[in-house]
């Protein structure tokens, strides 16, 4: 090729990339340098503007967000971590079945394509203090009225939202890992088998070690996913601690406009660890997996 | 036990993907269902003839919800075809730093964004629009339009189309008898994926809407808070109902 052929390829490639760089810079990364912007005082609704760190030192005394800061740590760690182990575990034990039958792996879909606002209302009907569950623990004669049957739904553990993200997310990870697992192949278990090594030792020496990257980074999205949540805490937990992205909604559309810029901050905040945390995502699936560009579904 | 954990491991596949709908069925056709009864007592179709009936503005919001997302699928796919074909077989700088910038959106609710598109969209009149709602639906719905695409273009053979072109067919012609067919199934998956993500939009609808654009996930919301059960799984299953279609007719294509 000559220079103006390269010259006329690069003109075709930035034009085939420019409606979706126009998406992405103008909309998502404008939007974000705007909504930074913002959280650091300017486009004030209320009052003048001014470049400001009042709103996210502000933060570090506001005992909502720091509460709110550690139950979406923690619920987000219980969440991913359960379903990481769930995930692994049911990509193990369906891996032979998942090979033979497409049924199987329609239906491990299924639950990724249930919107999480279905899911967090199905749930409540079987969870709630009068829900199915505590009409089955009635029926075996372990409670006698709802209030007896321990608080799942809007409780103080956030239990409602760990398990429907564990629901929702099991089956992901199961996926993700089944998918690196058939990249791999079964011919180390087979070489095992041959050296003599019983089913467990396979299992616990081969399989898992050959399965456990694709779910360990897999939960890193999970992670990072339900960092910056809303639909199901929104519907399952409690007003107070609430979730981080429930905060910042409220407190976005508060009647009070000098709470905007505070909200905004909140929201910058989740970007950025969603942010690295997708980095660290990606870093860890191309060391671990051996994968360039991560399949979502 | 050999054969026991495969065979559990499937039960509960198949109850996850199966209960949470049946669920939703029977508490829409339940008229009375009083603790601590394990079936409904009495069966009706209140539920449904409430959100089938013109005056209670479900169809309404239905008619925004298909419209938006509909609009936000023809607009993803067209900016996403282009440039997941450049990502997929072109080399160029930047192609790392981009294919972050597309995962950001998708993994990430994209909230903080949406929130910087607000202070934008109140000055230009876009705030409370549908307009402005389809917009901040495309920043989740390109990116993973386009990862999907590129997915279907990197086993792509650019050298057909060539081959096309030196017969002396148009550039019409190649694209409708050859690049189309090829990349079909994954276009097909796109276009679906993009539909699901904007169908199921809540916070960011809420955030630019205003409350004035009021889509399905709004109306649900609405109902969930009043604490109506029946119209709540009712409305449940209407929002659920596409994206089980759509997910049954990928499927298929990509078993095909």
């Amino acid at each position: 090729m000559n220079r103006f052929q390269i010259s006329n390829l690069k003109l075709k490639i930035l034009l085939s990339l420019a409606p979706a760089l126009l998406v992405i810079g103008g909309l998502f990364a404008g939007g974000l340098l705007l909504a930074l912007a913002q959280s650091l005082g300017y486009f004030a609704p209320a009052g003048e503007q001014a470049f400001t760190l009042t709103h996210y030192r502000a933060l570090v005394s506001d005992g909502e967000f720091l509460a709110s800061l550690r139950l979406t740590l923690l619920l987000a760690t219980a969440a991913a971590a359960l379903s990481a182990a769930a995930g692994l575990a049911l990509a193990v034990a369906l891996r032979d079945l998942a090979r033979r039958s497409a049924a199987i792996n329609a239906l491990l879909q299924v639950p990724l394509a249930v919107p999480h606002l279905a899911m967090a209302v199905a749930l409540i009907n079987v969870i709630a203090p009068s829900g199915l569950l505590a009409r089955l623990a009635y029926g075996a004669g372990l409670i006698s009225v709802p209030a007896d049957f321990p608080a799942l739904v809007n409780d103080r553990y956030g239990i409602g939202i760990i398990l429907a993200y564990v629901l929702k997310e099991t089956p992901f990870i199961a996926l993700m890992t089944l998918a690196a697992l058939a990249r791999v192949g079964d011919e180390y278990e087979q070489a095992a088998r041959t050296l003599g090594a019983s089913a467990w030792q396979r299992l616990r020496h081969v399989t898992l070690p050959l399965a456990a990257p694709a779910a360990v980074s897999a939960s890193l999205v999970v992670f990072a996913f339900i960092f910056g949540a809303f639909e199901v805490p929104f519907i399952l937990g409690r007003p107070y601690p609430a979730m981080l992205s429930v905060v910042a909604q409220r407190r976005y559309l508060s009647t009070d406009l000098a709470d905007r810029p505070g909200a905004v901050a909140v929201a910058v905040i989740i970007a950025l660890v969603t942010a690295l945390l997708v980095w660290a995502y990606l870093r860890l699936a191309r060391a671990l997996v051996g994968v360039e560009r991560p399949t979502i579904f | 036990m050999r054969k026991f954990i495969p065979a559990a491991a499937a039960a509960f596949t198949v109850a996850l993907a199966l209960v949470p709908v049946l669920l939703l069925g029977l508490w829409s056709l339940a008229r009375a269902w009083y603790w601590p009864a394990l079936l409904p007592r009495e069966w009706g179709l209140r539920a449904w003839a409430y959100v089938l009936s013109p005056s209670a503005e479900v169809l309404t919001a239905l008619a925004t919800s298909v419209g938006i997302a509909s609009a936000v699928t023809l607009l993803a796919v067209a900016v996403a075809l282009p440039a997941s074909r450049a990502l997929a077989l072109r080399d160029f700088r930047g192609k790392r730093a981009l294919l972050f910038a597309l995962l950001l959106p998708v993994l990430a609710p994209p909230l903080a964004s949406a929130m910087g598109a607000h202070a934008l969209f109140l000055r230009y009149g876009l705030a409370d629009t549908v307009l402005g709602v389809v917009l901040v639906h495309l920043v989740p719905a390109v990116p993973y339009a386009t990862l999907m695409l590129a997915g279907s273009f990197a086993n792509f053979d650019a050298d057909y189309e060539a081959q096309a072109r030196t017969l002396g067919a148009r550039p019409a012609a190649v694209w409708r008898h050859v690049t189309l067919p090829l990349i079909a199934p994954g276009l097909a998956v796109a276009a679906a994926f993009a539909f699901l993500i904007s169908w199921s939009q809540y916070l960011i609808t809420l955030l630019i809407g205003g409350g004035r654009v009021l889509t399905l996930p709004l109306t649900l919301v609405a109902f969930q808070r009043g604490g109506d059960e029946a119209i709540t799984a009712a409305l449940s299953l209407v929002f659920l109902a596409p994206t089980l279609v759509v997910f049954a007719v990928v499927a298929r294509f990509i078993k095909e």
